[in-house]
């Protein structure tokens, strides 16, 4: 143990130099001995007053930079392996490559369509609905910052971090739709969602004019940190309608379906905790003292909803389940992405604890009496953990934590401003809407093209030969 | 020749198998099989849905023997498979028509 400590402290003494060395030696060298004038001195001063400025800002904006690089790593680590495991582990064996892949697939066309258009289309103009197309094929996006978004990180950073929500929204949706759509039906489908929903979805809660922007001046001002609209509602919504569109899986419900690897799920789980610090945080758009906040509220409800989702099935049950604890928290990891960078942590807490419950209930009682098949619970999770964190950021959200109406104007709730929870009632339902009414027609026009579910002898099958020409585990027999 | 198959409790299956190298018995199959007689399962909850899985793991022991080693070979069984509990399982003998090694195409009891 002493040893252990004494090789700590010499590893971190020479880290500490190893850090001192370039600093020390960009220290300004000292003045020059007595100038002929005072107007030379002010000069002086001056010149080196405006060389500091610049360094100031040149060392923000590394910190901030580096931060939302990080960031932008971590949201797509949530997708790739975080999601893919995950769902991937709550799938019957033989459709475990083509949860997967429909994943992957997402990483690689969704970013090049960002890097085309999509990026412009969310973020670009100013009106009310859907962006420009100024930054088509990132034109414009380079190293500097774009203030109305971020002002210390080239906007290049912005553009790409931004790209990682966009890929991990459509995949959400494969969980309901997992184990009978066709892989060219999904490629199809998905892409066009993005376009025709994700995409202005995101422009109007974050894009400049957007109707729902609570930070730069939306008509019906929507709290939504990261993504509780943008993201969840909109993939549990659509995820809804898909499940309801494609009908049930052969054989569900009377036949056993139970998860193939909780192993896996149990892996995806974790990265999904550890990920969504970058998406949370990562949305404070700086390495600021709100991206902390962020980082705190997200935790911290995570913690509580997997004990309440435990709660509730130890009392009903009699036994917690690995699944139930990590359901929990990806739960409250849903509800507090719109209210991270908005409440304190023991509102925080209270997120999370109810969102454990109302999903925990959504995925056990509402889905059995309705009889959807959600197969891996998207709506249950995602659709009502966005809703329900939407409106509770409207009740807990403090201007001491985020002014973003403006320094000393009330946020939310807590604040006395109650009426902000009706705002985000409306930028929920017309998520809602936006979601409903784009799925449905893209349903369709995705079944007239390339149809939507697989036969049902390829289903038996599995996805995995039968869309892929592959399986998971070449067991050796 | 008689076949016998022993459908044991996995948790004897070590047990069983030092037993019966002991007393001699050089050759057997096993496989890992699912299966249940009069022993109930167990219900398992995955984000509320129930399932009764009913089809327990037990260890299959298969082995040709010549007439004069069967009674050892039950008996030692017999003796280390049981737990006294429902589900340690059963034997079954049948008989055999013929044996044949492949290496040398021995035949008969030779082949064993």
């Amino acid at each position: 143990m002493k040893r252990m400590v004494s090789k700590c402290c010499r590893f971190f003494a020479m880290l500490l130099l190893l850090f001192a060395v370039p600093l020390l030696a960009r220290q300004t060298p000292s003045a020059t001995a007595s100038s002929p004038s005072s107007a030379d001195a002010t000069k002086a001063l001056n010149d080196k007053l405006t060389q500091l400025d610049q360094r100031v800002t040149a060392a923000q904006s590394s910190a901030d930079n580096s931060w939302m690089l990080v960031s932008a790593a971590l949201v797509l680590l949530m997708t790739g392996p975080g999601l893919a495991l995950f769902y991937g582990g709550l799938v019957r064996r033989k459709n475990m490559l083509a949860i997967m892949m429909q994943s992957f697939m997402l990483m690689a066309v969704i970013s090049v369509l960002w890097a085309l258009v999509g990026y412009s289309l969310a973020f670009g103009g100013n009106g009310p609905v859907i962006g420009g197309f100024e930054h088509a094929f990132l034109r414009g996006v380079g190293a500097d910052p774009n203030p109305d978004y971020a002002g210390t990180i080239p906007q290049a950073t912005f553009m790409i971090y931004q790209l990682m929500f966009a890929i991990i929204t459509p995949a959400l949706i494969t969980g309901a739709t997992a184990e009978r759509m066709k892989f060219s039906g999904t490629v199809l489908f998905l892409t066009l969602w993005f376009l025709v929903v994700y995409a202005p979805l995101a422009h109007m809660v974050w894009g400049k004019g957007g109707l729902l922007n609570a930070a730069l001046g939306g008509k019906f001002p929507t709290l939504d940190f990261a993504g509780g609209t943008v993201v969840h509602i909109s993939s549990g919504v659509s995820a809804l309608v898909c499940a309801l569109y494609l009908g049930k899986r052969t054989g569900f419900p009377k036949q056993p379906m139970p998860p193939h690897s909780l192993v896996l799920s149990f892996v995806g789980a974790c990265l999904l905790w550890v990920g969504w610090f970058g998406f949370n945080a990562g949305s404070a758009l700086a390495a600021s003292s709100l991206a902390t906040s962020a980082f705190l509220a997200t935790h911290f409800a995570t913690a509580a909803a997997a004990i309440s989702w435990s709660a509730a099935e130890w009392l009903k049950n009699g036994r917690a389940s690995a699944l139930g604890a990590i359901s929990g928290a990806v739960a409250g990891l849903v509800a507090i992405t719109p209210a991270a960078g908005f409440v304190a942590p023991m509102p925080a807490l209270a997120i999370g604890f109810i969102a454990g419950l109302v999903c925990y209930f959504m995925v056990t009682k509402v889905k059995s009496i309705f009889g959807y098949d959600d197969a891996l619970d998207a709506f249950g999770v995602h659709g009502a953990g966005g809703t329900i964190g939407a409106l509770l950021t409207g009740v807990f959200a403090q201007q001491v934590v985020n002014p973003i109406f403006g320094a000393g104007k009330p946020v939310g709730g807590l604040d006395g401003h109650w009426s902000q929870v009706g705002n985000q009632l409306v930028g929920v339902l017309i998520a809602w809407g936006f979601a409903l009414v784009g799925t449905i027609i893209l349903l369709k026009v995705t079944d007239m093209i390339t149809g939507l579910r697989v036969t049902e002898e390829q289903e038996i099958e599995g996805l995995d030969i039968t869309q892929h020409g592959e399986e998971a585990y070449n067991l050796e027999l | 020749m008689m076949k016998l198959e022993a459908i044991i409790q996995p948790s004897r299956f070590e047990s069983v198998k030092d037993a019966l190298r002991e007393a001699g018995i050089e050759g057997m199959t096993v496989t890992e099989v699912r299966g249940h007689g009069r022993q109930k399962g167990h219900t398992e909850v995955y984000r509320g849905r129930e399932y009764t899985v009913d089809l327990l793991p037990k260890i299959k022991l298969e082995m040709v023997l010549p007439d004069k080693l069967v009674t050892t070979v039950v008996d030692t069984i017999l003796k280390t498979a049981k737990t006294g509990k429902i589900g340690d399982g059963k034997i079954f003998l049948s008989r055999v028509d013929e044996a044949i090694r492949i290496r040398n195409d021995e035949r008969g009891e030779n082949a064993l």
